[in-house]
């Protein structure tokens, strides 16, 4: 990757705030034209990382360079980027087409260029007409796409957007996600997008950087963060996943054979490097890959005999939660209700058997 | 029979209001009477009390002297005001709240002490003549606190984000005061203004003991009530002040109301 792909690079960059470590050296790049964002439960330090780029907050140590410019003594009303605010941030003395305005002062544009860019980016965001209203004559999804206008009439080379659809009710958000993956292939600006909601980061993004206490676990595309993530946190933050604890037996051909207690033995693909023998290791499998039965299935796929505890009816799939021997959480099963089922609760308490593809299970370090 | 029924509370807030404002209304009253002492019977309706105020060049002097004084002071301590709020309301310092608590401390302490201690310093350590200056001085002390509440109150309601992203989409932190901070903040700023002048204007005992020859409305006031024939020009600036009081707190009120309901943030 030459270095003009990227836009943003963020060099071994760590913000504490007295003994907390927000972020906890840091280094990644995001490229440019991309949807890149970063993902993680509240804390997690990724709304201190897009003050950090938008000049809020001044890193304890390390460097951040926007298009190949450090950032460190830029200030944030001169730097490339622009944001949108989770509280919005419209200015309430101001009408919807005086908040677009708002930065474009500096350049001077005189009143009908002005007027025009304003029309523009109003027609962008499906508003025209509302230019005279003011911020407390909208609604909340209305807001938030002026607070968008706003600042993509500033041109910035990079748009950091920080939880912009939390405030929006479940609906709308689906609206606005849509529509904003829309105005960024339209506009074709790199946007940093911050958000807990990990349905909201897979669908939206080209890459997703996972957060947790300060440290960027795994950055990648969405099918790779959730079919091969690089660790329990991840697995677990992103979807439900199964954990078996077990050890590595015998690895051979890209497989290996993981000892798991009294369930005996499983079949697991070795992603990449291949773990030495006796590693202790977690096998981990998503509950849609799990199938469950009544009979003990062939010896093709791994196996293991549990009880149905428990289930969760989510309308067009059930989750079945499976005891399990030796497991501290029950197993999940998601089947889809392909017939009408009126009633799964009869099921409680019967014993099953489940069973997946040796394909289908990651290993993940225990 | 309809019998008149008053419920408690409400014969005890008319007599309260009653009890507040009827010695009031008395000033006027006997402003427009036609006799040098203020009792009754009422004598005859006169203007001469108005007509003697207007001819009054000492009075009228006096006047000038309390409205300059009151302008300036509610100018500087609105400012002060405003700078001291800002820094209540955004910045997290060491020390904040003792530093808070010495700025509101001429809330509490008597006016006579602040101005004996004024005086002190003033004449026997600094050895400063007595103008109006110096009474200009000390009712910036008292009124810099009021002004802090006041504007506190208002920017304590606004969204900080609002500047960051004014910050955020070019301008310098100047350039954000002028546009965002300030708008915001002008309903506050008027009534800060307002509410300082009426405090200077009205202020006697800093004005008493820090005034040297030029001396302000109430200093005035007070000196010729020794004079019985001095009364009804007296009265009737007072009631003129009054009349001038009562339009600017209902005009500071509306402003306030107005600024409440600016600032109150839309629905989700």
């Amino acid at each position: 990757m030459t270095q003009g792909d990227n836009i943003i690079s963020i060099q071994s960059v760590s913000k504490h705030f007295g003994p907390v470590k927000a972020v906890d050296d840091t280094s990644f790049n995001i490229k440019r034209g991309e949807f890149f964002s970063l993902l993680g439960p509240s804390g997690c330090g990724k709304t201190t990382l897009l003050r950090i780029l938008a000049g809020f907050e001044l890193p304890t140590s390390g460097e951040v360079t926007i298009d190949g410019q450090p950032m460190s003594t830029v200030p944030p009303h001169a730097r490339p980027t622009n944001m949108v605010f989770q509280s919005y941030a419209i200015f309430p003395h101001l009408n919807v087409r005086e908040n677009i305005a708002y930065g474009l002062r500096k350049r001077r544009l005189g009143k009908a260029e002005t007027a025009r860019i304003v029309e523009q980016a109003l027609e962008l965001i499906k508003m025209p007409g509302y230019g005279e209203r003011r911020s407390d004559q909208l609604s909340g999804g209305q807001r938030q796409r002026v607070a968008l206008a706003r600042a993509l009439v500033c041109q910035p080379k990079v748009l950091l957007l920080d939880e912009p659809l939390g405030a929006l009710d479940k609906k709308l958000r689906e609206e606005m996600q849509i529509e904003l993956r829309q105005i960024q292939r339209t506009v074709g600006i790199t946007f940093v997008f911050v958000t807990h909601d990990q349905e909201e980061a897979l669908t939206l993004s080209d890459r997703i950087a996972v957060m947790s206490r300060g440290k960027v676990l795994q950055i990648d595309h969405s099918t790779r963060l959730y079919e091969a993530p690089n660790c329990r946190e991840v697995a677990e933050f992103i979807g439900t996943m199964n954990i078996l604890p077990g050890t590595i037996g015998e690895v051979s051909h890209g497989r290996a054979n993981v000892a798991a207690g009294t369930h005996g033995a499983f079949e697991a693909r070795t992603d990449g490097s291949a773990p030495r023998p006796g590693t202790p290791v977690l096998i981990a499998i998503r509950p849609e890959k799990l199938q469950m039965s009544w009979e003990r299935p062939g010896l093709s796929v791994n196996s293991l005999a549990g009880k149905v505890g428990a289930v969760a009816y989510f309308g067009d799939r059930s989750h079945f939660y499976v005891d399990v021997e030796g497991c501290e959480k029950p197993l999940a099963v998601a089947l889809q209700n392909g017939e009408r089922r009126l009633d799964g609760s009869d099921l409680v308490g019967k014993p099953v058997w489940l069973s997946w593809e040796p394909d289908s299970a990651v290993l993940l370090p225990a | 029979m309809v019998r008149l029924r008053i419920d408690p509370a409400t014969a005890y807030a008319i007599f309260f209001v009653l009890f507040l404002y009827v010695p009031v209304l008395l000033i006027p009253l006997f402003s427009f009477n036609d006799s040098t002492v203020a009792t009754f019977p009422m004598k005859g309706f006169t203007l001469n009390g108005y007509r003697g105020m207007a001819a009054d060049a000492s009075l009228i002097n006096a006047l000038k002297n309390s409205l300059m004084v009151g302008i300036g002071v509610s100018i500087v301590s609105t400012a002060l005001g405003l700078l001291a709020a800002m820094g209540a309301t955004r910045y997290a310092m060491p020390g904040k709240s003792p530093v808070m608590g010495t700025i509101m401390l001429p809330l509490v302490v008597p006016s006579l002490i602040l101005a004996i201690a004024l005086l002190v310093i003033l004449r026997q350590v600094f050895d400063i003549p007595l103008t109006l200056w110096t009474v200009a001085a000390g009712h910036v002390l008292v009124c810099v606190p009021f002004s802090m509440l006041v504007l506190m109150s208002r920017l304590e309601g606004f969204d900080k984000g609002l500047e960051e992203a004014s910050n955020d989409l070019g301008e310098n932190a100047w350039m954000t005061f002028w546009r965002v901070t300030f708008p915001i903040a002008l309903p506050g700023i008027i009534a800060s203004l307002l509410m300082c002048f009426t405090i200077s204007f009205d202020e006697f005992v800093m004005a008493f003991f820090l005034s040297g020859t030029d001396q302000t409305l109430p200093v005035f006031l007070y000196s010729q009530l020794r004079f019985p024939q001095r009364l009804p020009p007296t009265l009737a600036l007072g009631s003129s002040i009054l009349a001038v009081s009562v339009v600017i707190v209902l005009v500071s009120e509306w402003l306030r109301r107005f600024g409440v309901q600016s600032n109150k943030p839309g629905a989700f």
